[in-house]
């Protein structure tokens, strides 16, 4: 089957983050396909690779990059929410002249499209958080 | 920036807007109604569902101004531009607060819970905010 997810939540805040990533690897490891994780509202946040958590606990951007990593995911933020909420990469830092960028890696900034696009091709979409 | 604008060759989908928040408390609502457009620029068959404080979107006379937010109820005019009619209100929570039908910015259906149950099994995506 093929899912999608949807995901408003911040990373550290509430349980949404940490519910989609465990949803996601549970549905890899039944061998079913991921087509997207789409990053909207505070779920933004999950792109950030400056979270710094402690030492000794989970880190949500660096295991969603890790697991894009492995299994090729599509994770996108919503660029408009992101930024809003100061989600930058590269190119949008250049764009609006600011001093830094912090897209963790494996996320990319698209618009909206990428949601109903999702939405259309998957047979589930689920939503996490909010 | 990539902007996808190419719309995938697949049929429409059903999907409903579930809208659960009152309009300023979160950016969640206007979000949603973000999403709600670009559902229908890609030729999707959309529903919105007003359920909860949710119904409190569509009041009329929303000014914002003075907590410095935009006024994002205006955008709802642009439902019917893009063809959106399929708008409902649930029955109980409208009346819970106080509200009727001609209080709303926007021609919207009443619905009763146990009907949203029905409707909500016809969709092939529910996308709740």
């Amino acid at each position: 089957m093929i899912f999608s997810l949807a995901v408003y939540g911040a990373p550290f805040s509430c349980q949404a983050s940490d519910s989609a990533y465990q949803f996601a690897c549970a549905l890899l490891e039944q061998g079913h396909r991921l087509h997207r994780v789409f990053f909207y509202h505070d779920g933004v946040y999950n792109g950030s690779t400056l979270a710094t958590p402690p030492q000794d606990e989970r880190n949500i951007p660096t295991s969603w990059s890790q697991l894009a990593e492995e299994h090729e995911l599509d994770l996108v933020i919503c660029v408009a929410a992101g930024l809003r909420r100061g989600m930058l990469d590269a190119t949008e830092a250049d764009r609006y002249e600011k001093p830094a960028h912090n897209l963790e890696q494996g996320f990319t900034l698209s618009g909206l499209g990428q949601l109903v696009e999702a939405a259309m091709i998957s047979d589930r979409m689920i939503t996490f958080g909010n | 920036m990539t902007e996808t604008t190419e719309q995938p060759a697949v049929n429409p989908k059903k999907l409903l807007f579930l809208n659960r928040k009152a309009p300023y408390g979160s950016s969640l609502p206007r979000e949603a109604l973000d999403a709600v457009l670009m559902a229908s620029a890609f030729g999707q068959q959309v529903t919105l569902v007003f359920l909860g404080d949710g119904v409190f979107q569509l009041k009329t006379q929303q000014d914002p101004s003075e907590i410095e937010m935009k006024n994002f109820s205006k955008t709802f005019a642009a439902l019917e531009l893009y063809g959106v009619s399929s708008i409902f209100v649930e029955q109980s929570s409208l009346q819970k607060r106080g509200l009727t039908l001609d209080q709303l910015l926007i021609p919207a259906k009443l619905i009763q819970s146990h009907e949203l149950t029905e409707l909500l099994e016809e969709q092939d995506q529910v996308m709740s905010f």
